[in-house]
């Protein structure tokens, strides 16, 4: 196997894919929680991703085509190599037994939330993992995820699967009917994260989310990916990406995310442009 | 006889009007018989005052005599062999403070160019093809490591292998030569300079990783036991960026110059086609007067933005060297000096509006030896801008070293190293930013240089 180069590849639906890349060195301290960063080609940015697992030499990352960075590598197939992959970043989820606890996975985050309730569930907690899409057709990791937890709930917004309505609908059902969570784990959409942060702030359960802010070199270099927590500016990379949910200041991160929404909108038109074969020079 | 002439041989600029509007190379360099005029103002003093300027010792008069002579080949052996990285210190040594400060040339008249001199000779080579000649040493059949390919790790890798060290340099990311690839810009250190001096040290048989985290995918501890290595160069650079702890920093279109620069300089933001994004501001105010500050601002300026650069102090303390200042008031850079930010200020989107700074007085010296500045009560004002450019320096970051054992910090949070680059554990050695804090590429040079003979000496003890 070649350096960086693309093992496996798996479309997971439509929109969102999975590869397997072989980096044994990454592979090897990969904990849950940490993230690596990724360039596709010689000129490529780089993109921050989370691990989803790490085995046998291989690093699995999952991605959903949403800007020209992340529709470009959906056009690597196995066999190809990546331009740059770089990690384990971050610092690890924090794994001890705490008893029983929730991990919510908002759609793509269910790639993230699966090493870590599966951590969990190793070191002896009782997991309810409960992962959130909007509809049937883009379920993913059903499998994995009912292996890595003691109780799976899956969540779609429309209810043509599992329980209908958001994860914090589940999770708020689940804590009036009597379960005492010791922890929640948030994973995914800012939004998500944030509304499931208000949730247990009212019934006080101390509450971790995997923050994903804008990135360059995932080192602390830049401070590009800083954020607030408890008043304090931490930086996302070196910091977390893992905080107390319950202290970050979502509201700022949301809008800093946005930060070259132009510009990502413009990339992800030029990259469909290209796609189509240039057709639109008319 | 030296050539008495009291001002120094010009050299080409391109015109501020148009170079504000790319990215290349403002000074043009000199021509070969530029050169050899500067050279010849050299009096070839006894005491070489220049040479205790230099950080790398380079023996400065006998590569002057030489191209004085026309014998750029012989200037270039003499000076390659005392300084690993010459095109890059040529162009951004702060050589007022060095050796030109120490030039008797500059007692009546204006001291020697010994910097663009040096880049001269060092670009002479490299156009001649010097660097397919390079072979490199024989192994002597020690392994060391080094943490970093900027200035301090590239200088500390080049000399080890001219002495038969087997080098591996580990780089966190894509590309190599740290603060020179990531931080200096294109139009002050063109990356092909930075690429060639590189390929250099790589026909010299050192071994660049990139893409390695040390502290993450493999710690110090590991680079001993596991990988074999002997002995280990800590060069890991500044670390992160401070902010002021004003109100308003993290709105949109604040930055750290870190961030700035690096999108700029290694993601090639600049480019109308590059994937990575930057801002392209209306009005910019820049925080600081470094290099760096200056670095940033210059480069908000080719982006099309009008740019302040905001100091606290007077013209006197701006900490930049002296013609990254003049470059800069040349471009149009506007200098609110005696000025502090006390608060930024956003819409309703968290895009930046206005900073607001209040002006400021001198006191008496503080700490540093410079006048402390003291805010003036009832002078804030307000001014509209779309970004803020923080450039106020940086703190240690500890990743790449952080747990290893019987490793020891100084005050500051950096590495603690003496002026030799060793540490408190004998095979571990530093130097840099990493070890004294925010400063020059060839202060990094000078301790990449120290410590590899430190590591040379404690090797050698071994057996």
């Amino acid at each position: 196997m070649k350096k960086y180069e693309i093992v496996k590849k798996k479309t997971l639906t439509p929109e969102i894919s999975q590869i397997s890349v072989y980096a044994p060195l990454v592979a090897a301290k990969a904990k849950a929680g940490q993230f690596i960063i990724l360039r596709v080609d010689e000129e490529g940015e780089r993109i921050p991703l989370t691990i989803s697992s790490a085995e046998d030499g291989l690093v699995t990352v999952i991605f959903q085509k949403i800007g020209g960075t992340t529709m470009a590598l959906d056009q690597l197939n196995e066999g190809d190599c990546l331009q740059d992959f770089v990690g384990p970043l971050g610092l690890p989820t924090e794994v001890e037994d705490l008893g029983r606890v929730a991990v919510l996975g908002g759609g793509l985050g269910c790639a993230i939330a699966l090493p870590v309730a599966r951590a969990l569930y190793q070191a002896g907690n009782q997991v309810d993992l409960i992962g959130g899409f909007k509809t049937k057709d883009i379920v993913i990791l059903e499998e994995e995820m009912s292996q890595a937890c003691t109780d799976l709930h899956i969540c779609t917004d429309d209810g043509t699967y599992g329980y209908h309505g958001f994860v914090t609908g589940k999770l708020e059902k689940l804590i009036e009917s009597g379960v005492k969570f010791d922890r929640v784990f948030a994973i995914g959409p800012l939004m998500m994260m944030k509304f499931a942060c208000k949730l247990t702030e009212k019934y006080n359960i101390p509450t971790t989310v995997s923050m994903n802010p804008i990135m360059i070199d995932g080192t602390g270099m830049c401070g590009c990916c800083r954020l607030t927590v408890d008043g304090e500016v931490k930086f996302a990379c070196v910091d977390g990406p893992d905080f107390d949910g319950h202290k970050v200041d979502f509201d700022e991160v949301i809008a800093r995310n946005a930060t070259y929404l132009e510009q990502e909108i413009k990339a992800r038109d030029n990259h469909l442009c290209r796609l189509g074969g240039g057709a639109m020079n008319g | 006889m030296a050539n008495l002439q009291n001002v120094r041989t010009l050299m080409g600029d391109q015109d501020p009007a148009n170079r504000v509007k790319n990215f290349k190379e403002v000074a043009l360099g000199y021509s070969t018989g530029a050169a050899m005029n500067e050279a010849d103002r050299c009096l070839n003093c006894k005491n070489r005052p220049c040479v205790s300027g230099c950080p790398v010792g380079i023996p400065i008069p006998d590569f002057l005599r030489k191209v004085a002579d026309g014998d750029i080949n012989g200037a270039y052996e003499i000076l390659s062999a005392a300084n690993a990285l010459p095109s890059i210190s040529g162009r951004v040594c702060p050589q007022e403070t060095q050796c030109e400060g120490m030039c008797v040339r500059g007692i009546k008249g204006e001291s020697i160019a010994i910097g663009r001199i040096e880049r001269f000779v060092a670009d002479w080579a490299y156009l001649r093809g010097y660097n397919e000649k390079i072979k490199a040493v024989p192994s002597n059949g020690h392994k060391v490591a080094v943490i970093g390919s900027g200035p301090a790790g590239l200088t500390c890798a080049g000399e080890l292998a001219r002495m038969g060290y087997e080098v591996t340099v580990f780089e966190a990311f894509h590309v190599a030569g740290g603060v020179l690839s990531y931080g200096i810009p294109e139009f002050r250190l063109p990356k092909a300079v930075v690429k060639r001096e590189v390929e250099k040290l790589e026909k010299m048989g050192v071994k660049i990783e990139l893409n390695m985290v040390i502290g993450k995918v493999l710690t110090i501890t590991e680079l001993f036991e596991e990988q074999g290595f002997e002995a280990v160069f800590i060069g890991s650079g500044a670390g992160l960026p401070m902010f002021m702890k004003i109100p308003g920093e993290s709105l949109i279109g604040v930055y750290s110059a870190n961030e700035y620069l690096t999108r700029i300089n290694l993601m090639k933001a600049y480019k109308d086609d590059s994937p990575t994004p930057v801002l392209h501001n209306k009005k910019v105010a820049v925080v600081g007067g470094g290099n760096v500050a200056m670095d940033a601002a210059r480069c908000a300026k080719r982006l099309g933005a009008e740019v302040h650069i905001v100091y606290r102090r007077s013209e006197a303390e701006l900490p930049a060297r002296a013609e990254e200042v003049h470059h800069a008031k040349q471009e149009g850079i506007i200098f609110d000096l005696l000025t502090n930010p006390v608060s930024i200020e956003g819409d309703e989107k968290g895009q930046v509006q206005s900073l607001t700074c209040v002006k400021m007085e001198l006191g008496e010296p503080d700490a540093s030896g410079r006048r402390r500045p003291m805010a003036v009560p009832g002078s804030e004002f307000k001014v509209e801008v779309d970004a803020v450019i923080m450039s106020l320096g940086t703190q240690p970051n500890p990743m790449s070293y952080e747990g290893t054992p019987g490793l020891e910090k100084n005050r500051k949070g950096c590495v603690a190293a003496d002026e030799n680059g060793r540490t408190s554990c004998p095979a571990i050695f530093a130097g840099g930013d990493a070890a004294t804090g925010a400063a020059t590429v060839i202060l990094a040079m000078g301790a990449g240089k120290s410590a590899a003979k430190s590591i040379d000496e404690y090797i050698r003890s071994k057996q």
